[in-house]
């Protein structure tokens, strides 16, 4: 019964951390349609920040809006200087479908490329701001810490806040025209170009979170070839598939399902899938559903 | 105080898609531009609005050049485009796609005027605030659409085939509606039609496209009363 409850625990919380990556991938295609394969090292370099922060400031609270704030700058960058241009040049053409991707998989490589020779190779520790030390229930201790605890609550509420955005606030508004109709978005006087910046921040800012968390919740080590970023990448991608792309919410859930699955696989069946279960799981959901868990349709809505 | 076009020429690739096409319209002026398919009267449309851009030749409202500038900018100086096929957000509630038409406007309180405006001129749209805007009928999404421009608080009105695919009964309450609203909010109004004879019967003068060129234009009746406009797109 422990190893059940402590499988879900562990499933639930590293499936929130996939949740806020799914999301910056989500945020991404429905601003500019491009898969965003750079996002894993836009956290990464976010990450990097929120290293400095805590070394120059020793707090993990000023080194968390620092990563966003750096994530958000990154993302904006990126979108302002090459996205945008590369995006209009690549309209017409054989691989003008496919030509942003790959400029994507290309600036993952350079942005790796970059934080090595900033900051070496060699691992570096973000320390979280409260013990990683499982509860106790009698003699059993629980998979669940208080910095497991921190990642869930803060997780939910940036979720609940960027969906108050989105449908309460006229910028929700435009982010949500702009991505459904460019056409009818500049119409209506929306700036789609500076929206769609806007939308890249907001993923920089999201997955900046999701590299902080993810590096806390593990050993609280990582360098540019981390492991975990790898995983970050994979996950994020496969939990934005999974919950349909489209939709906020499905990234949240396609993130949680991905996050379960993989841990009471790894606890149940073999750890030794921990690579192979979260493609096998991406697999079978296009198989049976091709449009996602949330359907196409009902993505819409957020 | 009037759309003033001179001279204006569109290409899409090698195409010319509008030859030279030079009209006046009115403040307060309803004008009928009809044509058959391919005349190019819905790039001269989205020309005026920004959405595609020109050759060569000239457009202003009111003395703004509406060419070399964007969608985004042009329906500040009052010029509002209703594009083509029913042009609303289908998974936006109709609220949201009402709102987005009046996101640029500072003054909120307009804002809420315009709307509370809109829906006394729609009941149907004030009493299907929360719903998807997908789920409206055809008539209804037409209005929705030219109730969004509306929030735009426009001077001028470019409707893109307001009839298109809808019921006859439908067209005959939406080209009423357009003429109510010209009279009563002073709008200018370019209609782009292929009903040719719905569109010049509430029109004040109309301008017929063939091949991208101004075939004929003059006043809605003389029109009506041409021979050969009768024939070629009156059908009698």
């Amino acid at each position: 019964m422990i190893q059940f409850i402590n499988t879900l625990l562990i499933g639930i919380t590293a499936g929130s951390i996939y949740s806020l990556m799914a999301i910056a991938i989500v945020l991404v295609w429905r601003s500019t349609r491009v898969i965003n394969f750079a996002q894993a090292g836009m956290a990464l370099l976010s990450t990097y920040f929120g290293y400095e922060a805590m070394v120059h400031l020793n707090s993990f609270w000023i080194a968390l809006p620092v990563a966003m704030a750096g994530g958000a700058a990154v993302a904006a960058f990126i979108e302002l200087v090459f996205m945008r241009f590369l995006l209009k040049r690549s309209a017409h053409g054989a691989i003008s479908g496919v030509a942003p991707i790959i400029a994507t998989l290309g600036l993952l490589g350079v942005i790796r490329a970059l934080t090595s020779s900033i900051w070496g190779g060699q691992d570096v520790r973000i320390v979280g701001p409260v013990s990683n030390v499982g509860y106790s229930i009698g003699a059993n201790t629980l998979a669940f810490s208080p910095l497991k605890l921190l990642i869930l609550v803060t997780v939910i509420v940036l979720v609940l806040l960027l969906s108050l955005l989105f449908q309460k606030s006229s910028i929700g508004l435009s982010l949500r025209a702009s991505a459904f109709s460019p056409e009818i978005a500049r119409l209506s006087g929306i700036r789609v170009d500076a929206v769609r910046t806007l939308g890249w921040s907001l993923a920089g800012a999201s997955g900046a979170v999701a590299g902080m968390f993810q590096t806390v919740n593990g050993n609280g080590s990582f360098s540019p070839d981390s492991i975990e970023f790898s995983l970050l990448l994979v996950s994020g991608f496969i939990a934005a598939v999974i919950g349909g792309l489209d939709s906020l919410i499905g990234a949240v859930i396609g993130g949680l399902v991905l996050g379960l699955v993989i841990s009471f696989v790894l606890m149940y069946i073999s750890s030794s899938l921990f690579f192979i279960a979260p493609f096998v799981i991406l697999l079978i959901v296009l198989f049976l559903r091709p449009q996602g868990i949330i359907g196409a349709k009902a993505a819409r809505r957020a | 105080m009037s759309l003033e076009v001179s001279q204006l020429t569109i290409h899409h690739g090698a195409i010319c898609a509008v030859n030279d096409v030079s009209f006046t319209v009115k403040q307060g002026e309803l004008v009928a531009v009809i044509g058959s398919n391919g005349a190019g009267k819905t790039t001269l449309l989205r020309t005026l609005s920004g959405l595609n851009k020109a050759t060569r030749g000239s457009a202003t409202w009111k003395g703004h050049n509406l060419l070399h500038s964007k969608p985004e900018l042009i329906v500040r100086h009052g010029v509002s485009h209703v594009s083509e096929g029913k042009a609303v957000i289908p998974e936006l509630t109709v609220n949201e796609n009402l709102e987005l038409g009046a996101i640029w406007r500072k003054n909120k309180k307009e804002s809420v005027a315009s709307k509370s405006e809109i829906t006394s001129i729609f009941p149907r749209l004030g009493e299907r605030l929360n719903q998807r805007a997908d789920t409206l009928s055809g008539g209804e999404r037409q209005m929705l659409a030219i109730g969004r421009a509306l929030m735009s608080k426009p001077e001028i009105l470019l409707l893109d085939e307001p009839s298109l695919g809808l019921a006859p009964l439908v067209v005959e309450q939406i080209f009423q509606t357009i003429r109510d609203l010209t009279t009563s909010m002073g709008l200018t109004v370019v209609l782009v039609e292929q009903n040719a004879m719905g569109a010049l019967k509430i029109a004040d003068s109309g301008v017929v496209l063939n091949l991208g060129k101004v075939a004929v234009s003059g006043s809605a009746t003389s029109l009506i009363a041409d021979p050969q406009v009768r024939a070629a797109y009156l059908g009698y």
